[in-house]
C-alpha cells in the first residue's frame, strides 16, 4: 500500500514537473494578457489604465455603432472559407493517402511547406497574379487580345486568399484523421457489397471525424481573426473585425474599445472551440495505443 | 480498391493542380522581382537585377534578416527544450492533470494571432517591458512551443516505454535513462520540432508586428512596404526569404537522412 502511494506520487510529480515550464509560459504569455484585455474592456472610454471604475460603456458603444457589420463579415468569411476548404481538402487528403508512405509524406510536405512563407509574400504574389495587367490579365491580353481586367478588390478575392492561406491547416488534421480508417475495414465493407457512398457515409466519415472537426475548427478560428487577406486582396471593400480591433488600438488610441471588441471575438471563437473539443479524443488522434 | 482509369487520372490531376496552385504566388513573386519597371506589368518588357543589388546593399534589410534569424533560432531553441519535457508530460507520464494540460496547450494554437499580439502588447506595456526582438521571441513562444510539443508528443506516443522501465530495473539512474534512451528515441521528433519552430517563426507576422517595437523582422518590413508603396524590392526580398526557408528545409532533411543512414549501418 505504501509503495503504491509513493509510486503514484512520483508519477504525478514527474508529469507535473515536466509540464510546469509550459504552464508558466502560458500563464505569463497567454492567460495573463487575456485577463488584462478583459480588465481593459470594462474601463471608461480612452482610458490607459486597467484599474479605473468598471463600466460597460464600451460594450454599449459597440452595440449602438455599426460594428455588427465587421462581425458579420468576419463570421461569413470564416464560415464560407471553412466550408470550401472542407470540400477541397477531403478529396485531396484521400488522394494523398492512396500513395505509399514515403510518397504520401513528401506530397504532404509539399502542400504544407508554403505555410513557412510569410503570409504577406504569398498574398502579394496573388495580387500581382490577379491585378489589372498582372500575370493573368496581362498574359491573356498578350495571347488573345482581351483579359478580365482587375480581379482583386472584391469579396470573392478575399475568400480565395483565405482558402489559399489556410489550406494546410485543414489538410493536415484531415490526413491525421484519415489514418484512423484502416484499409482492411474499407475492403471488408466493399467485399460485403457496400457502395462507395455507403462506405464514405458509414465508415470513412465517422472514423475520420476527429480530424475533420479539428481542421474545420482551426480554419474557422484563424479566419475569424484574419485581416491581411481583406487588406491586400480586398483593398478595403470590407472591414473585418480584426482590422477594427487593430485600428481601435492604433489610430483610435481607444484601448478599452479595442479590448471589448477583442473580448467579443474571443467569446465567439471560444464557443466554437468549446463545442467541438468536447467531441474529440486527442490521445487517440495523435496515435496513443 | 478497384478504380477506373478515369477516376485515377482525375485524382492525379486534382493533386497536381493543387500542388501547382500552392506555389503560384512564389513564382509570380520571383518573376516580379526581375522586372525593370517600378510597377509589375506582364509580360515583363525588360528584365533587370538592380532590385536585388538594392536589396543586398540596403542596411535596413540586412538588419531585418539578422533580426528574423536571431528570433527564429532563439524561439526554436527554447521551444524544443520546453516541448521535450512537455511532450513527456503529454504522452508518457500518467498524472492527474494530464487531460487538462492536453486541452490547455491547444488553446493558444486555436487563437487569432492578431488578438494575441495586441493582448501581449498591452501586457508588456503595463509592466514597462520595452518592445524589442526579445519581446517577440516571448510572444512567438506562446504560439510555437505548444505546436512543437504536439509534434514531439506524436513521437513520444509512438515509442515503446517498456525500454525505459527495463533500464530502470537494471539500475540505470533517471538521468542516464533520459540521456541514453529518451533523447535518442525522441530524436526525430526533436529534429522536426526544431525545423517547424524555425520556419514558423521565420514566416510569422502578426505576433512580431505588435511586439517588436523598433526592431523590424522581414515579414514586418514587407508589410510596411506593401502598405506604404510597392517597389520590386518587395518581391525581391520576399523571394530571397522564400529561398532561405527552402534552403533551411532542404539542409535539414538531408541532414536527417544522412544521420538515419549512418545509424542503420
Amino acid at each position: 500500500m505504501g509503495t503504491l502511494i509513493s509510486r503514484h506520487w512520483s508519477t504525478l510529480s514527474s508529469g507535473l514537473l515536466c509540464s510546469a515550464p509550459l504552464f508558466i509560459l502560458l500563464g505569463l504569455g497567454f492567460f495573463g494578457p487575456l485577463a488584462l484585455v478583459v480588465l481593459y474592456s470594462v474601463q471608461p472610454r480612452g482610458s490607459f489604465s486597467p484599474f479605473g471604475t468598471p463600466t460597460l460603456e464600451n460594450y454599449i458603444d459597440i452595440i449602438e455603432q455599426t460594428f455588427y457589420l465587421s462581425f458579420g463579415w468576419s463570421l461569413l468569411l470564416a464560415i464560407i472559407s471553412t466550408a470550401i476548404l472542407l470540400l477541397i481538402c477531403y478529396p485531396l487528403a484521400l488522394t494523398i493517402k492512396r500513395h505509399s508512405g514515403t510518397v504520401a509524406n513528401i506530397l504532404t510536405l509539399l502542400v504544407i511547406a508554403p505555410l513557412f512563407v510569410a503570409e504577406n509574400i504569398r498574398l502579394q504574389g496573388w495580387v500581382l497574379f490577379f491585378d489589372k495587367s498582372g500575370f493573368l490579365d496581362g498574359g491573356l491580353n498578350y495571347l488573345f487580345g482581351f483579359g478580365p481586367g482587375s480581379l482583386v478588390n472584391n469579396v470573392p478575392a478575399i475568400v480565395f486568399g483565405m482558402v489559399y492561406v489556410y489550406l494546410p491547416f485543414m489538410l493536415f488534421p484531415i490526413l491525421l484523421g484519415l489514418s484512423n480508417v484502416p484499409a482492411d475495414v474499407r475492403e471488408a465493407a466493399l467485399d460485403l457489397g457496400a457502395s462507395r457512398w455507403r462506405i464514405f457515409r458509414d465508415i470513412e466519415i465517422p472514423l475520420a471525424m476527429p480530424g475533420i472537426l479539428i481542421g474545420s475548427l482551426l480554419c474557422f478560428v484563424i479566419s475569424l481573426g484574419a485581416f491581411s487577406e481583406a487588406k491586400f486582396l480586398g483593398k478595403g471593400v470590407i472591414v473585418t473585425i480584426a482590422q477594427d480591433i487593430e485600428s481601435a488600438f492604433t489610430f483610435g488610441q481607444n484601448w478599452p474599445r479595442g479590448s471589448a471588441l477583442a473580448v467579443l471575438l474571443i467569446i465567439l471563437a471560444g464557443t466554437a472551440v468549446f463545442l467541438a473539443m468536447r467531441r474529440i479524443d486527442l490521445n487517440k488522434m495523435l496515435g496513443s495505443r | 480498391m478497384t478504380d477506373s482509369v478515369l477516376f485515377r487520372r482525375l485524382a492525379r490531376s486534382y493533386l497536381a493542380f493543387i500542388l501547382v496552385l500552392m506555389y503560384v504566388p512564389m513564382l509570380i513573386v520571383a518573376l516580379a522581382s526581375t522586372s525593370k519597371s517600378r510597377f509589375f506589368v506582364f509580360p515583363v518588357r525588360r528584365y533587370d537585377m538592380k532590385w536585388y543589388e538594392n536589396t543586398f546593399s540596403s542596411l535596413q534589410i540586412h538588419d531585418g534578416f539578422l533580426t528574423s534569424l536571431t528570433v527564429a533560432f532563439c524561439v526554436a531553441l527554447i521551444s524544443v527544450v520546453l516541448a521535450l519535457f512537455g511532450a513527456l508530460a503529454y504522452a508518457r507520464h500518467d498524472w492527474r492533470g494530464k487531460s487538462f494540460f492536453q486541452q490547455i496547450l491547444l488553446v493558444p494554437v486555436f487563437f487569432p494571432q492578431s488578438v494575441l499580439g495586441l493582448a501581449l502588447q498591452l501586457w508588456f506595456n503595463s509592466f514597462g517591458v520595452v518592445m524589442s526582438w526579445q519581446a517577440t521571441v516571448f510572444a512567438q513562444l506562446v504560439w510555437i512551443a505548444p505546436i512543437v510539443t504536439l509534434i514531439m508528443a506524436i513521437q513520444a506516443f509512438g515509442y515503446d516505454a517498456s525500454v525505459e522501465e527495463a533500464a530502470g530495473d537494471l539500475g540505470a539512474s533517471r538521468w542516464q535513462i533520459f540521456r541514453d534512451i529518451t533523447i535518442p528515441l525522441l530524436g526525430p521528433g526533436i529534429f522536426s520540432g526544431f525545423m517547424f519552430a524555425v520556419l514558423l517563426s521565420w514566416g510569422n507576422f502578426p505576433l512580431a508586428y505588435f511586439t517588436s517595437g523598433a526592431d523590424v523582422t522581414i515579414p514586418e518590413w514587407l508589410y510596411g512596404k506593401m502598405i506604404g508603396g510597392y517597389t520590386p524590392m518587395v518581391p525581391a526580398v520576399g523571394f530571397l526569404s522564400v529561398l532561405a526557408g527552402a534552403l533551411a528545409l532542404g539542409i535539414g532533411f538531408s541532414l536527417q537522412a544522412l544521420l538515419a543512414r549512418r545509424k542503420n549501418r
